[in-house]
Parts: structure tokens; C-alpha cells; sequence
């Protein structure tokens, strides 16, 4: 249970620390740190029993039909990656609170941060690769958020949005590979995915599994063609940077190749991808970094450079090489971290990055000067710290491909990039702190505060003490790691500084020697360089495609999209016809073999009067009254056609309905123009007239096609298990509460949603009542007629009688709450209508919104019921009651879900037809006020 | 009788999709309605034409098919609920923008 609950507290603290840091920039600063330091501290106990082999697992079933469960895992490479997120977090999180100024809203920053550091965890600790690529885009979401920190500025808004298209994309290229690898293994959980190696080499996937993983990873990790969002991440504030690029977003791609390293590697496939994208990689990022004047662009460049190297490494393949591939995502950690830190103390305190003005730093701020040094010395692999000690396990083993033959010049590329490594560290050094006086800096600059440097000066002894002793240092952690992920014993390694002569050490000298002699040789380089290669750029390249999308996108939207309501519903009609007619191709003929049932004459004539109704609807569409009436005569021999054919309880429900629709269509032509203009040309139609004649003959033709086969139904369940299993005789009604009764609890959801909205779009509203009708005679705003309101009153009571019966017999017999409803809600309507709404509203409730919450809830309450007895939601019961009188007869507790449904409907009818009523006294010309009483 | 059904489902289509492509709000709502009567009665008829055997249990032992009925029975209640709120969102339109046009402008 620990597992889940270290990923949750990040998350967790984003809210609060979002909702602190309106009440105190210290406030958040602390409560973010009481956060991280938590999860940290409970993942500690963990280590002990993680470094001893074992793994910890916790898993949560959800959908185990989908394969899908909450699942967490700890193991050594786990536990190293949270460690560093956690740990480089903490640091982060303390120099933060000095470097954001007074100006920046500190508790969004460290909101965002807090959300990434639990999306990285997620990653790290996930057991099932589903739940694993989910963290892995909230990772892609939050940097997102973190780099585009200061979103007044243009270049954070760009570089955020590079960021998320690049990793965004490639995330999704990694769900299909994750599919794909969930299918092969049959199991998206890792355990079983690292066991079935074989499986997944010589599956025919595997190919583009593998393609599709690696553009996840390589997006992530930044490796070549991909690397170009990284250097435009810099953008985001330091802190931002010294977390992403050091421990954490950039790490994730290569933490996977870690991961993956034992299921997928060993193949030739991999050596090529992996290992080609590593070198060039490793070789364009050491390269372009030295000719980068400002100072994060140079550390983007070389982490870039870096991540190449240790992609080259785990593409080298061997278990040795996967080994300093992992020691290495450590030491690149811890000095690439305090490097960024460095570089943001120099920002924050002289007032800019370009070396071309930082010069000659070392006499204003020595101390920060000896710690720069100290970092980039490991960044350049200097002997006695750590970097040194892992580049030199990744010397030899280039050395050690070249014996085996297989690729000669490994070595000499290796070389030549560790050259420029060292090229670039001594530049970071010597530009920065030496090589003249500053230029023109904004301010004058000093030592950052005491607690600013704390962060620095920890990781600098970190690295220190890793370089001189390895193997006390971080030895056990590294080797847990190590062992994790090659899922097996650790191959024979020496973690030493010194291991003779040998000519990892030759190179390392060259390198060396060879950084030096660039250096000192950079200005022709320069001018070179600025002459020739620096107008490549893969940015360039990514705007030009983006530009190209949206101009695409420019060309097509206004061709599918013309604002028009009328041509959207044209085009989509249009589309459904085809598909729908595709669907008919090659199905053979369309009668099928069922012999026909005769018509008799009733039913021909009421079918030509429906056919007539809606004809005239039609062709007298634009007087609305008449097609109003017309509209009413095919809704009545609908609700007779569900009579003859067996359906009782839809005809009643289909003539209650159809009063309420006429009334309110009734209610709502008051409003609108009597007399519309007449505006379609012949032109549309004839499109419309074709279009609506296509989908008339294709409803008809699937109509006939579907009656004349023969039939199958799934019925025969609801008919047997009515009266046993829901205690009732109408099965329509029992399938409706019993059966499907979580169907019915979403539809009079539904229901009252229409209506909130309903209400919503009345409030407020102000319509211009019309003071004659189309033939020019003034509206009549005598008195209710006395006869129907009398009428009406003597009715009132007879209605709701028969309402109630409608609703207890429903069960049984044809009715139930939704026809019990609408009569209700019919009967009450007609007294207004009757009356008038100023003389009902004194007679009766108007509280009807509420009415609607408290059927929701009854049919809810009835449904949660059943938990308490132990049975799932909405099982009903039922039971035999005598009532005097009435005799013998069941009691379901599906009738209180159908009272449910009734409240709903009643309430629901009022609350629309009532709001649309008043509207008429609300609007009504001023001048008729006086004449209705 | 299978093909007087399929005609009328037929033309009540076609009259909606006619009406829902006309330009102002109220042709448009008379064809959502048409349309709704139109869907209903085809899902209503996927359980075939049968006479005089409601679903309800008693001694005989044919019933019509109670599934495609169950399901009409909360589509016409649902398509009440959509025309309310279609109406009552053409009033607003009205309302907010001085005319009934489907979108909200004349001319088009």
C-alpha cells in the first residue's frame, strides 16, 4: 500500500500547495517540501528490502475482463530513479524559493512542480505499461506547464509547445507500441512482459513494436531527429531546467530503455536503432554544444550529448554496457543538476547567460566558481569524479566491440566526442570565469545567498565522493539497480578508479589533450562553424512542418466548416446516407424470405393519413400553426400504430407525450416570426428534396429488409424471469426498474439535466411578445373561458386518480412511472392552461425544481438500498402483500424506483412548460396588462 | 402490412431530414420530431409486427418482443426532453441574436 501512496502525495500536494500559495509564497515553499520529504521517507524503508533482491509489488484489480489494474512495483532500478526524483527534488524545490523573484506566483510553480514529480514517480513505480504510459503523458502535460512557467514570455509559450507536440507524439506512437507488446506477451503487466523475452524476439511485431517504443523514448530522452525541443525548453525558469533536464523528463526515455533493456534488446535490430540513435546523438549534441553562446544552451547540449551516450550504451547491448548505461543516468544526474544550478545562480545574480559578456566571473563570485569547476570537471570526465569513472566504463566498451570485431571506428567517434565534451566543459569554465572582464552586465554580480548555493554544494560532493570512492558510495544502490535491469545476476564488474594501462585510459588522455587543443583552437572553429553547418536546424524544420499543418488546416476548415448550421447538417446528412447505403452494397436482395403479414383496411388508412400528415407538415411548414396540426396527426396514429402491434405501454407514454409537445411547441411559436421569409432557392431545394428522398428510401428499404427475415430475439430471458426474478407481470415496466434499471436511472438523468439546462437558458431571457396574429387581429387577452375552467377543475382530481393507478399497476399491467408522470404532468398543465397561470400559481406548489433532485435521489437511494443487503446496486425485491379490499397482489422495491422516475417526469414536464409559460406573462405587451382581470 | 410499415418509417424520414434542413428554428424542430417518430417506430418494429400478444405474462405463451419496446418507451420520453431543450434554445437564439435563423444570421 506504501507504493501508491508515494505517487499519490505529490499529487496530492499540487492541490494544496496551489490552494496555499494564495495565502503565502513561504507557505507553499514549505508545505512542497513537507510533500516531497514524506514520500521520500517512506520509500526509504522500502530500500532495505529492494536492495536485497526482492521486489515489491501492489495491485488493485479494476477491469480485469480489459486487462486493466492499478499496479505498482518497486525494484532496484525503481527504487534508484524515485530516489533521484525525490532527492534532486528536494534540492530543487529549496533553491527555487531563491531563484523565482518576488514577481512570479510561487505556489503555481511549485503546483506544476509537484505534479510532475508524482507523474515521474508513476513512471518509475508502475507496474502495468497502460498505467506507466498514463504518468508518462501527465509527465508530458506538466513539463509542459513548468516550462511554459513565464507564460508572458513568447519563447516559453513556443519552447513548452515544441516540447508537447514532440513527446505528446511520440507518447502516442508508444501507447500503439504498448498494445502491440501487451498483445504479443498477452499481459500488459511488467513481470510477466520481462519474463517472455523469446516470445517477443521472434514474434513477427516485433519489429514495429520496437519502432514504436523507441519514438516514445527517443522523444522523451531527446535523442536525434528529436533532440531540437530540448535546447527550446531552456526557456522555462533555471530550477524548471536543473529538475528536467538533469534527473527527471529527459531520464524517463532512457529509464524505459532500462526497463525494456532485458525483453527487447539482444537483437540486431536493436544494436542498429538504439545504438545509431545514441551516436549521433552523442555526437551532434558534444558537437553544437561548444558553439553555444549561452549558457544553457551549452548544458542542453551537452545533457543531449549525454543522453546519446548512454542510448549508445544500452545499444551497445551487452550487459556490461547496460550496466554503465545505468551508472551513468546517475552521475549525469548529480553533476548536470548542479550545473544548471550554477548556470541559474550566475543568471540570477549577473544578469544574463551569453558567455560572450560573462567573463572573468571568478573575482566576484569564487565560491560558486569552484563548485561550476568541480561540476563540469566531472561533465568532461576528469579522473576522481564520477563522470570520469563512467565514461571510462563506456570507453571500454567501445574498446571491446572493436576486438569483437564488429565496429572498427566506435573508439575513434567515442574519442572525438569525449574530445568535444571536454571541449565544452573547459569553455563553461573559462569563458564564464576567466578570459578577460565582463561586458556590459545588467548588474554588478556577487555570491547568491547561503542557501542558495546549499543545493550545489551537496550534489558537488556528491560527485566527488562517487569519483574517488565508488564503491562505498553508491555501490549497493547501483548494483541493485544494475540487476533489476538486466533481470539477472550481475555480470563481473570492477568499480575502481584505477585499472592500470589500458586503452579505455589512452583515450581518455587523448580526449582530453584533444578538448584542450579544440579549445584553444575555437575561433577559426567558430567562424567556421557560423559559416557552414549553424544554419542547419532541425527547429527550423519542425516550424516549417507546423506552419505546413496549419496552412492545411487553414485550407480545409473553411471547406468543412462554413459557419452554416444548415450546410453542416446538409454535409453530415449527406455522410450518413453514404455510409448507410455503403451497407447495402453486396447485400444481395433486399426482400428477405418471411412470408408478409395482410393489410387490413384500417391499417391502410390510417397509414395514408399519417402519410398525408407528414406530407403536410411539409408543404406547410412555414405556416407554423397548420403544420403544427399536422405534426399532432401523425403523433396520434403513431400511438395508435403501437397499439395494434402489442405495445400498450408505448402508446400511452407516446399520447401523454404528444400533448406536452404540442402545447410547448404551442407556447414556443408565440414567440417566434408568424410569418417566415421565404429564403431557399430552387437550388437547395432540389439538394435537400434529393437528400431527404435518400434517406427516406434507405429507412424504408432497412425497415424492409430487417421485417422481411426471419427473427431472433434475446427476449425470451426478460419473459421467463419477469414474474420470478422482478415480481412483476408487465415485463416492459420490469425491464424498465428491474432489469435495465441503471439504463432508466441514466435517462431520467437525462431528463432533469434538459430541463436544468432548460431553466438555465429561460433565465433572463426577454422576448418581444407579438401584438397581432399573421392576419393582422390583435391578440385576445380576454379572460379563461368559464366552461373549460370549470371543467378542468372538476377533472383535476379524476386525472391524478388515474394516475395513481397507472403508477401501482405499472408493475403488472401497462403503465408505470413514466406514463404515470406525463398524465400527471398533463392534468396539472391543463389547469393552467385552463385557468391561467396567476390563478393556479396561488393554488399550487411551485417548487417543482426540487421535486426532479428528490426523484433522482429516491430512485438512487433505492438502487444504493440494495448494497445494504448485500446484493449489487439496484437488485430489487419483492414481496406478496393482502390489501383489503384490492385482494392478493406484489409489493416490488422496484416500485420506489418508479416512483423515482414519476417525480422525475412530472417535474421535469412543469419545470419546461411552466418556465416557458411565464415567459408569456412576463412579455406580454404592456398595454393588455390592464384588460385581464 | 411489412411494407406499409416500411413506407410510412420511409416518408416520416424523409419529411424530417427535409424539415431539419430548412433555415429556421421551427421547420427545423417539426423535423427532429418527425425524425424521432421515424426512429422510434424502426426500432419499435426490430421486435416485427405482432397483434393482440402485449408483454404481459399470462396464460398464453407468445408474447411480442418487450426489449425494442422498453427501449422506445425512454426514447420518446428522451426525444421530449430534446425538443424542450431544442425549442427552448431556439427561443433564447431568437432572443440573443433577433432572428430565428438556424445560423443566426440572415442571408445566408
Amino acid at each position: 500500500m506504501t507504493l501508491p501512496i508515494i505517487v499519490a502525495i505529490p499529487f496530492l500536494g499540487a492541490i494544496l500547495v496551489s490552494w496555499l500559495g494564495t495565502r503565502g509564497r513561504m507557505l507553499s515553499a514549505y508545505a512542497t517540501t513537507f510533500m516531497s520529504f514524506s514520500a521520500l521517507m517512506l520509500l526509504l524503508p522500502q530500500a532495505q528490502t529492494v536492495m536485497q533482491g526482492e521486489i515489491v509489488l501492489w495491485r488493485y484489480d479494476w477491469l480485469t475482463s480489459a486487462g486493466l489494474a492499478l499496479s505498482f512495483r518497486l525494484d532496484g532500478l525503481g527504487l534508484l530513479f524515485a530516489l533521484m526524483i525525490l532527492a534532486i527534488g528536494l534540492l530543487v524545490i529549496l533553491y527555487a524559493r531563491y531563484y523565482l523573484s518576488e514577481k512570479d506566483p510561487m505556489g503555481r510553480f511549485y503546483a506544476y512542480l509537484l505534479f510532475f514529480q508524482g507523474s515521474m514517480l508513476g513512471i518509475v513505480l508502475s507496474e502495468h505499461i497502460i498505467q506507466l504510459l498514463i504518468f508518462w503523458e501527465l509527465t508530458s502535460i506538466s513539463s509542459f506547464l513548468l516550462i511554459s512557467y513565464w507564460r508572458h514570455r513568447e519563447d516559453a509559450r513556443k519552447g513548452a509547445r515544441m516540447a508537447l507536440a514532440i513527446t505528446g507524439g511520440g507518447g502516442l506512437a508508444m501507447l500503439a507500441g504498448f498494445l502491440l507488446l501487451g498483445e504479443i506477451v498477452g499481459s500488459y503487466e511488467l513481470t510477466a512482459i520481462l519474463a517472455s523475452a523469446e516470445q517477443i524476439r521472434e514474434h513477427p511485431w516485433y519489429l514495429p513494436t520496437l519502432v514504436l517504443i523507441l519514438l516514445g523514448v527517443f522523444t522523451k530522452s531527446a535523442q536525434f531527429p528529436f533532440h531540437f525541443w530540448l535546447p527550446h525548453a531552456m526557456a522555462a525558469p533555471t530550477p524548471v531546467s536543473a529538475y528536467l533536464h538533469s534527473a527527471t523528463m529527459v531520464k524517463a526515455g532512457v529509464f524505459l530503455l532500462a526497463r525494456f533493456f532485458p525483453a527487447l534488446s539482444y537483437t540486431p535490430e536493436w544494436s542498429w536503432l538504439v545504438g545509431g540513435a545514441g551516436l549521433l546523438t552523442l555526437l551532434i549534441g558534444a558537437y553544437t554544444a561548444l558553439f553555444k553562446h549561452d549558457l544553457k544552451g551549452l548544458l542542453a547540449y551537452s545533457t543531449i550529448s549525454h543522453l546519446g551516450l548512454i542510448t549508445l550504451l544500452f545499444g551497445i547491448g551487452t550487459p556490461l554496457a547496460a550496466v554503465a548505461g545505468v551508472f551513468h543516468i546517475m552521475n549525469h544526474a548529480t553533476f548536470k543538476a548542479s550545473l544548471f544550478m550554477a548556470a541559474g545562480i550566475i543568471d540570477h545574480e549577473a544578469g544574463t547567460r551569453d558567455m560572450r559578456k560573462l567573463n572573468g566571473l571568478w573575482k566576484y563570485m569564487p565560491y560558486t566558481a569552484v563548485l561550476a569547476m568541480v561540476a563540469s570537471a566531472a561533465m568532461a570526465g576528469v579522473p576522481l569524479l564520477n563522470g570520469f569513472l563512467s565514461k571510462e566504463m563506456f570507453f571500454a566498451k567501445t574498446v571491446y566491440l572493436t576486438e569483437e570485431g564488429t565496429i572498427p571506428w566506435l573508439p575513434i567517434m567515442a574519442t572525438l566526442a569525449g574530445a568535444f565534451a571536454v571541449a565544452y566543459s573547459l569553455r563553461f569554465i573559462h569563458d564564464v570565469f576567466f578570459n578577460g572582464e565582463p561586458i556590459d552586465l545588467p548588474k554588478t554580480p556577487h555570491e547568491p545567498p547561503r542557501w542558495m548555493k546549499l543545493p550545489v554544494e551537496i550534489l558537488v560532493v556528491l560527485c566527488l565522493a562517487v569519483g574517488i570512492f565508488p564503491a562505498w558510495t553508491f555501490g549497493p544502490l547501483w548494483a541493485s539497480a544494475a540487476s533489476s535491469t538486466l533481470q539477472a545476476d550481475l555480470p563481473a564488474y570492477s568499480l575502481s578508479i584505477w585499472h592500470g594501462f589500458n586503452t579505455a585510459l589512452a583515450m581518455s588522455l587523448v580526449a582530453l589533450i584533444g578538448g584542450i587543443i579544440i579549445y584553444l583552437i575555437r575561433k577559426p572553429l567558430f567562424r567556421w562553424h557560423e559559416n557552414s553547418i549553424a544554419h542547419i536546424d532541425a527547429r527550423s524544420m519542425f516550424q516549417w512542418l507546423e506552419q505546413k499543418l496549419f496552412g492545411f488546416a487553414a485550407v480545409l476548415n473553411p471547406i468543412l466548416h462554413r459557419s452554416s448550421l444548415q450546410r453542416m447538417v446538409a454535409v453530415t446528412m449527406l455522410a450518413a446516407i453514404a455510409v448507410a447505403f455503403a451497407g447495402f452494397w453486396g447485400f444481395g436482395s433486399i426482400t428477405g424470405s418471411q412470408p408478409l403479414s395482410p393489410v387490413d383496411p384500417v391499417s391502410l388508412v390510417a397509414a395514408l393519413i399519417l402519410i398525408g400528415a407528414a406530407i403536410g407538415t411539409v408543404i406547410l411548414h412555414r405556416q407554423r400553426f397548420m403544420a403544427l396540426l399536422m405534426l399532432s396527426v401523425v403523433g396520434l396514429i403513431v400511438a395508435l400504430t403501437f397499439v395494434k402491434f402489442s405495445a400498450p405501454d408505448l402508446a400511452l407514454t407516446q399520447l401523454s407525450v404528444e400533448v406536452v409537445t404540442i402545447v410547448l411547441l404551442l407556447l414556443a411559436l408565440y414567440f417566434l416570426p408568424s410569418i417566415p421569409p421565404r429564403e431557399s432557392g430552387a437550388g437547395r431545394h432540389t439538394r435537400d428534396l434529393v437528400l431527404a428522398g435518400l434517406a427516406g428510401v434507405g429507412a424504408a428499404g432497412l425497415a424492409w429488409a430487417v421485417l422481411t427475415r426471419p427473427y431472433e430475439s434475446i427476449a425470451g430471458y426478460f419473459l421467463e424471469n419477469s414474474v420470478p426474478g422482478g415480481g412483476g407481470t408487465n415485463v416492459v415496466n420490469v425491464i424498465l426498474v428491474d432489469f435495465r434499471g441503471f439504463d432508466t436511472l441514466g435517462e431520467i438523468t437525462v431528463l432533469a439535466i434538459a430541463a436544468i439546462g432548460i431553466y438555465a437558458l429561460l433565465e433572463g431571457l426577454r422576448l418581444t411578445a407579438p401584438e397581432q396574429d399573421y392576419d393582422g387581429r390583435s391578440w385576445n387577452w380576454d379572460v379563461h373561458p368559464i366552461i373549460p375552467a370549470a371543467f378542468s377543475r372538476l377533472l383535476l382530481p379524476l386525472a391524478l386518480l388515474v394516475a395513481i393507478f397507472v403508477l401501482l399497476r405499472g408493475h403488472n399491467l401497462p403503465g408505470g412511472g413514466f406514463i404515470a408522470g406525463l398524465i400527471t404532468a398533463v392534468a396539472l398543465i391543463t389547469q393552467y392552461l385552463a385557468n391561467g397561470i396567476e390563478w393556479t400559481k396561488t393554488r399550487m406548489s411551485t417548487g417543482l425544481p426540487p421535486m426532479i433532485g428528490i426523484g433522482l435521489l429516491l430512485a438512487t437511494l433505492t438502487g444504493v438500498a440494495s448494497w445494504l443487503f448485500g446484493y449489487p446496486f439496484l437488485t430489487t425485491t419483492f414481496t406478496h402483500v393482502h390489501w383489503p379490499l384490492v385482494g392478493e397482489f406484489e409489493v416490488a422495491s422496484a416500485m420506489m424506483f418508479d416512483l423515482g422516475v414519476f417525480m422525475v417526469v412530472v417535474g421535469v414536464t412543469l419545470v419546461i412548460l411552466l418556465r416557458l409559460g411565464q415567459l408569456h406573462d412576463i412579455n406580454r405587451p404592456e398595454n393588455v396588462v390592464e384588460s385581464e382581470n | 402490412m411489412e411494407a406499409l410499415i416500411a413506407i410510412v418509417i420511409g416518408v416520416l424520414t424523409a419529411s424530417g431530414v427535409y424539415l431539419s434542413l430548412r433555415g429556421r428554428t421551427f421547420p427545423v424542430v417539426l423535423g427532429l420530431t418527425l425524425m424521432s417518430y421515424a426512429v422510434n417506430l424502426f426500432l419499435f418494429v426490430m421486435g416485427r409486427l405482432m397483434i393482440g400478444i402485449p408483454p404481459v405474462i399470462q396464460e398464453n405463451a407468445t408474447y411480442a418482443d418487450p426489449l425494442p419496446q422498453a427501449l422506445v418507451l425512454t426514447a420518446i420520453v428522451i426525444s421530449f426532453g430534446m425538443t424542450a431543450f431544442v425549442v427552448v434554445l431556439a427561443l433564447r437564439a431568437r432572443a440573443e441574436l433577433g432572428n430565428d435563423h438556424v445560423d443566426g444570421e440572415e442571408n445566408h
